[in-house]
């Protein structure tokens, strides 16, 4: 990878390599925008470049001259979503494919006792949240790709809805504590709106002061709800489930959880849908279909709930 | 230590008591009631406790507009006694060495002031220093605290508590027969373990030594600002579980029945903290990441005597989203270099 | 312990002037009459309703004027806009004073004194120059620059042409940016009729007004021969507490609403120049 980095900069293809840097430890990388074939030296991929690096694309488009990326699989999905939006421009973006076993989460890592990524013995159990759900190794863009078997090699997933299905067979009033239990621990510190692929937005509503909504802390347990839940529904049928938002949440929300419910209901009810899937595809949520459900179903549900 | 259950319910009793307990798998400080998950085990609760003297959100005031007229409704500071129990000493200095110095000089902040006089803080050594931590750096001693009202030790299944200030005291003497005389050796030898362990520890010998003086303000213009901003997401995960990050916000709420004056944290790192009608000074995060470390490392210590305002807490290095903390920036520009 | 630097208190809206088009001067007394604080030139207040915002303003009237305070607000923002369609009656918050204000009773006592003011930047220096005319004897000559983009633009226009330019040792010098058939004064921008007037550098200058009048002015007046310590500023950044601790105010270590608003230009010089 390293070596396709430096070519093209060398040769002047691209003007910056935006990749993961070494950090301080042996967990904590840091994406970075790689200008110099010297700065390469702090360039590094392994399992802890879990950060999808697609929305950092959004501010490359402004910048002079073509941008290299590293894509993992699942972050193509993101790139695809970005472009279908029309928020990166993919004359000015390279996309080098890289092959990914799954990444790693350092906190359960620590927790049994292994310090590096060489002494994994079972991957499995310390891969990232998002991993476990993996939707393949297969890159749906790219200008050319660096895999290799072991990368290639599938991750073993259950249903990614299973987690989704337990809480609908809660009763209302189970599922509303379980929620409120999880929202209730939310600092507000916008890590998982400021990571999300699909939270696009040049001015958030809720930093719009003249939105009558913007809000820098939780003034009431309803606010608390509600700032997740707009999210949720904004980034419906747009989201690819790539699972940032839970990855980065300080207080470990699964916020994935109200996305999933989403493309889980989406699914049921338009039929399997993959947002990212190919640039430029409808989402069934914007797009008008004679056979769509009818509207009521909601009102259906509510009553049986 | 079976006992330590009858002494938090004896406190919680006569006094609110905070502590850090687990709630959906995450340990913050949070009001005891019997019953509660309490983890004191646990060197670092995701949020600082910051919460129990300047919190996230609090009301200044009510309103309630009626034609022309304004009814105010002032909220009053803080009257009635509390325990924060179980702080570690960073957190401990946060008060004692930081937000004190920001709240409590003039013009005091009424609000934080109360909380101050009437909360008594109970400072629980770290027998288990965690790879982030760098407390040493600004010279808070992890074994035993002088910023707090008392100092606990947990050795063994036993819990060595000592007063250091009259309030302490005061706290220890509620508990009266849960406690019995120990002896020194036990506590000390604790302390000789965690200084052994500390200086284990990766950034035992991160320094600010040569940031003294403000040392710093030569590298505002630096070229390396940028590339240490470009990645940050300017969300505000850092400055909200930091002990020492004191930025607030004055907002109104309108509650459908009237308006409620609040304060609640704010984030230089966010877009709209210095944002006003014909614009903003730190129009990019490059302006706005710098600010956040210059004023910890370069400003706080000019109007202070020299005081960072950071205690090496580490929450910043596990927390951020994207893994640039304050330690990269010590390192980048000007404090100790990387050693690989 | 006083909540007062962080609990405003009521005040009473008891006239209104409309200026210029977009600027209006609200007249703010306590509930029962007589100002709700005491104030030094050059200081501000932070005025709020509740549910519409909270923002700071200099404080217009001199703290000589005995019984009101007067704040002259251009209509720009949320907050500016609602206060602009009020009626006299309207109850109103106030928190302050904040800041340091000018040093009337220090470093400017005894001096003549050259104002420089562009459009509503006059607010603030409205307070000094009434301060000055109720205590002429402190101070030497006084000569008053002030432009805006028009005529109508002006503040406080009729205050200034029947009252300080008909009185003793002060010279008021008015310009508008393009010109108008019924004006029979200086067109030109202020910079430039800084450097045309041509003053001799024995004083200490008050300038306020946008950022891109500042600069050039700050260029004239080298030209004629003034240092940086000489001039003084007064500077508006985002605040919201007022106090020195909410954190987004600061130039480097110097909180505006705490260590300024106002400033000298050699202590600018010294701050990161993030303003």
């Amino acid at each position: 990878m390293l070596n396709v980095a430096r070519e093209k900069l060398a040769s002047g293809e691209v003007k910056r390599v935006l990749g993961w840097e070494k950090g301080e430890f042996w967990y904590d990388l840091t994406p970075a925008f790689f200008e110099t074939e010297e700065s390469l030296n702090g360039f590094v991929y392994n399992g802890f470049s879990g950060a999808n690096l697609s929305k950092y694309l959004i501010k490359a488009r402004d910048w002079e001259g073509k941008t290299l990326v590293f894509l993992k699989p699942c972050d193509t999905l993101s790139f695809n979503q970005l472009l279908t939006e029309h928020r990166i421009d993919r004359e000015k973006v390279y996309v080098v494919g890289a092959g990914c076993k799954g990444m790693l989460d350092y906190n359960k890592m620590k927790k049994l006792g292994i310090r590096k990524e060489a002494d994994v013995t079972d991957r499995q159990a310390v891969l990232l949240g998002k991993c476990l759900a993996c939707k393949g190794k297969t890159f749906y863009a790219f200008d050319e790709v660096i895999d290799d078997e072991e990368a290639q090699k599938p991750i073993e997933v259950e249903d990614r809805f299973n987690e989704v299905k337990k809480i609908e067979a809660l009763s209302p009033e189970e599922r509303f504590a379980f929620w409120r239990s999880q929202l209730s621990k939310c600092i507000r510190c916008n890590a998982c709106r400021n990571v999300c692929p699909a939270c696009s937005c040049v001015k958030c509503v809720f930093d719009n002061p003249n939105s009558g909504v913007a809000s820098k802390a939780n003034p009431d347990d309803f606010e608390e709800n509600l700032f997740h839940i707009i999210r949720a529904f904004h980034v419906a049928g747009r989201c690819t489930d790539c699972g940032e938002c839970s990855r980065v949440c300080p207080q470990g929300i699964p916020l994935h959880l109200l996305n999933r419910k989403f493309i889980k209901d989406i699914d049921e009810l338009y039929g399997d849908y993959q947002a990212g899937l190919e640039p430029g595809s409808r989402a069934p949520l914007v797009n008008f279909d004679k056979n769509d459900p009818d509207p009521k179903i909601v009102m259906e549900r509510g009553e049986n709930a | 230590m079976t006992r330590l259950t009858e002494a938090f319910d004896r406190i919680s009793a006569a006094q609110k008591l905070y502590l850090p307990i687990e709630k959906a798998e995450q340990v913050n400080f949070d009001e005891y009631a019997p019953g509660a998950n309490v983890r004191l085990d646990v060197t670092k609760t995701v949020k600082s406790a910051k919460d129990a003297f300047f919190p996230q959100c609090e009301d200044f005031a009510h309103f309630h507009m009626d034609g022309k007229s304004i009814n105010v409704k002032p909220v009053a500071p803080e009257s009635e006694p509390f325990t924060v129990f179980g702080v570690r000493a960073c957190d401990a200095r946060s008060f004692k060495g930081v937000l004190d110095l920001v709240f409590l000089s003039d013009p005091l902040d009424p609000y934080y002031a109360a909380r101050r006089e009437h909360g008594t803080l109970v400072v629980l050594a770290c027998g288990n220093p965690e790879e982030s931590c760098f407390c040493q750096t600004f010279g808070v001693n992890p074994a035993e605290s002088a910023d707090g009202d008392a100092n606990a030790w947990i050795v063994g299944d036993t819990m060595y508590l000592k007063a250091v200030t009259e309030k302490g005291e005061k706290l220890l003497a509620l508990l009266g027969d849960l406690l019995s005389d120990a002896d020194d050796q036990p506590v000390e030898a604790e302390k000789a373990r965690i200084h052994e362990e500390m200086a284990k520890l990766p950034l035992a010998d991160l320094s600010v030594e040569s940031l003294k003086d403000g040392a710093m303000m030569e590298e505002f213009n630096s070229p390396r600002w940028k590339d240490l901003s470009a990645a940050c997401l300017g969300c505000g995960s850092c400055t909200f579980v930091c002990p020492t990050c004191q930025c607030y916000d004055i907002r109104d709420f309108n509650t459908g029945h009237g308006v409620q004056r609040y304060r609640c944290w704010d984030s230089c790192m966010y877009s709209d903290f210095t944002l006003m009608a014909h614009g903003s000074n730190r129009p990019t995060q490059l302006e706005r990441f710098r600010q956040r470390f210059m004023h910890k490392l370069v400003y706080f210590p000019m109007n202070n005597d020299g005081v960072f305002s950071c205690v090496g807490c580490g929450r910043c290095v596990e927390k951020c989203p994207i893994h640039m903390n304050i330690v990269k920036v010590i390192k980048a520009l000007g404090g100790k270099k990387h050693v690989d | 312990m006083s909540i007062e630097n962080l609990v405003p208190q009521l005040g009473v809206v008891t006239a209104i002037r409309t200026d210029t088009p977009d600027i209006k001067t609200f007249r703010v007394n306590a509930l029962g009459g007589g100002k709700v604080f005491e104030h030094k030139p050059g200081q501000c207040a932070m005025l709020s309703i509740p549910g519409v915002g909270e923002a700071m303003f200099s404080i217009t009237s001199s703290p000589t004027e005995k019984d009101f305070m007067e704040f002259s607000i251009k209509k720009c923002g949320c907050l500016t806009s609602w206060l602009h369609q009020m009626d006299v009656g309207q109850e109103i918050l106030i928190r302050g004073p904040y800041g340091n204000g000018f040093p009337v009773d220090t470093a400017l006592k005894g001096q003549n004194l050259l104002f420089i003011a562009g459009g509503v930047g006059l607010a603030p220096l409205h307070s000094v120059i009434n301060y000055v005319r109720a205590n002429r004897a402190d101070y030497g000559t006084v000569d008053i620059v002030y432009g805006s983009r028009s005529m109508e633009d002006l503040l406080d226009l009729d205050e200034i042409q029947n009252e300080w330019a008909k009185e003793e040792g002060i010279n008021v010098h008015l310009t508008i940016d393009r010109a108008q058939d019924t004006w029979p004064g200086h067109v030109g921008f202020v910079p430039s009729y800084v450097k045309e007037l041509g003053f001799d550098p024995d004083k200490n200058v008050l300038v306020c007004g946008p950022p891109i009048m500042i600069k050039f002015t700050l260029g004239s007046l080298t030209e004629l021969g003034f240092v940086n310590t000489q001039i003084y500023t007064t500077m508006e950044l985002r605040m919201k507490c007022g106090v020195g601790k909410c954190g987004r105010c600061n130039i480097g270590n110097k909180y505006v609403c705490k260590d300024g608003p106002v400033f000298r230009f050699d202590e600018l010089g010294e701050l990161p120049s993030e303003y």
